[in-house]
């Protein structure tokens, strides 16, 4: 249960090991977009951290990181091909982040610290809690930066902005852009630094 | 003139770190200094351009003509990192000054996706072969100015008095996000 736990509040990869930053920052520009690259994440590390401690005892040492990078790469390229066939404006919205799930610190860290040690079980439990964990940090993120910066959440809109003439909301729209990214994220931070100390 | 649309572009307008969001990692990991910002900057412009070429050849005659596009992430990945393994002992071997310059750099490259980013990004913009070079370089260039401005500024910043939450992290991430908004400045150039 613990294990399970974990990935959202004591090992956060993004608000408390600052792990996979790229696409955090660049998706998550609404609540929608960050919640589907939170999932694919998930997917591509539960697949691999699953993969990687099947065969873990067949990798020779030296070749473990190139090994463990091909076993990534392949579930990578499962979710681009199907997320192209099944869901095209959510592949289109995350263009090339989908690929670089490749070099998403996270997915390697999981596999070098965790599943290269443990048995396949307790991997899937702990490629599932850190991918969510993951997902969770994503959309909220991009819930905040969709709210400021278009005044929504989800699509759905939310009334916390005067409107001008034509009745459109006059929002933001700094935060829905990459400033607002690096901005959310480094308060979001400070105030878990401030729960977190007291 | 289209290559200075792709310079003046790939360095300001969409600068690969404060626009694109690629390589944030090394950015806020090794900005501390502006001597350790500066050795990254160079090994990431060298694996840059160096990879660019190897994986724009690789789409064109390999991948293309045999109709096996779907594995270009597998591909291009493997290909960065044995890249980044031969760059680093050829280096040793024929200029040991260069080596130890950038050599703790190297084996951080491989995961900076800047470096998968761009190649991608050169087959997805179908550039051709020089001007994915231009491209290559001008990238680099670019994120080794966001990265030496940003270690500038955060050596000023351990000087100020920044309030404990902020410590850290947070107050970097937002200084990131205010240096983003100036390079905001540059939209419309090209």
């Amino acid at each position: 249960m613990q294990n399970l736990t974990k990935g959202f509040f004591k090992e956060n990869a993004v608000f408390v090991l600052l792990l996979g930053l790229c696409p955090t920052l660049a998706v998550t520009s609404s609540a929608v977009n960050g919640l589907g690259m939170g999932l694919a994440t998930t997917f591509v590390l539960i697949m691999s951290n699953m993969a990687i401690s099947l065969i873990k005892d067949l990798i020779p040492d030296k070749v473990r990181i190139p090994s463990f990078i091909v076993v990534i790469a392949s579930f990578v390229t499962i979710v681009d091909l199907s997320m192209s066939a099944y869901s095209p404006d959510l592949h289109a919205a995350l263009g090339i982040f989908i690929p670089l799930i490749v070099v998403n610190c996270i997915v390697l860290g999981r596999a070098e610290a965790y599943a290269s040690k443990n048995n396949v079980f307790n991997s899937l439990i702990d490629g599932l809690s850190i991918g969510l964990g993951f997902a969770f940090a994503l959309t909220l993120l991009g819930s905040i930066r969709e709210l400021l910066g278009a005044g929504a959440i989800f699509g759905i809109n939310i009334p916390i902005f005067p409107v001008d003439q034509s009745n459109a909301p006059i929002t933001m729209l700094m935060f829905i852009l990459a400033p607002g990214g690096f901005i959310v994220l480094g308060y979001l931070i400070a105030l878990i630094n401030k729960i977190r100390n007291v | 003139m289209i290559y200075v649309t792709i310079i003046l572009s790939a360095i300001f307008v969409n600068n690969i770190l404060l626009s694109q969001f690629l390589g944030i990692c090394p950015f806020m990991g090794v900005s501390k200094k502006i001597d350790t910002a500066i050795g990254m900057g160079g090994a990431v412009t060298f694996v840059m351009v160096l990879a660019t070429i190897v994986t724009f050849l690789i789409q064109k005659y390999a991948l293309e003509p045999f109709g096996i596009g779907y594995l270009q992430t597998i591909t291009f990945i493997l290909v960065i990192a044995s890249l980044v393994q031969l760059v680093e002992i050829i280096l040793k071997k024929v200029s040991p000054a260069l080596y130890q310059a950038l050599g703790v750099f190297l084996p951080l490259i491989t995961t900076n996706c800047a470096i998968l980013g761009v190649a991608i990004l050169t087959i997805q913009k179908d550039f051709n072969l020089l001007e994915s070079v231009v491209f290559a370089v001008s990238s680099a260039i670019g994120f080794a100015l966001a990265l030496v401005l940003f270690a500038g500024i955060r050596e000023h910043l351990d000087l100020m008095n920044v309030p404990k939450g902020m410590k850290g992290t947070p107050i970097a991430l937002v200084t990131a996000g205010i240096l983003a908004l100036a390079f905001m400045g540059f939209a419309g150039v090209v």
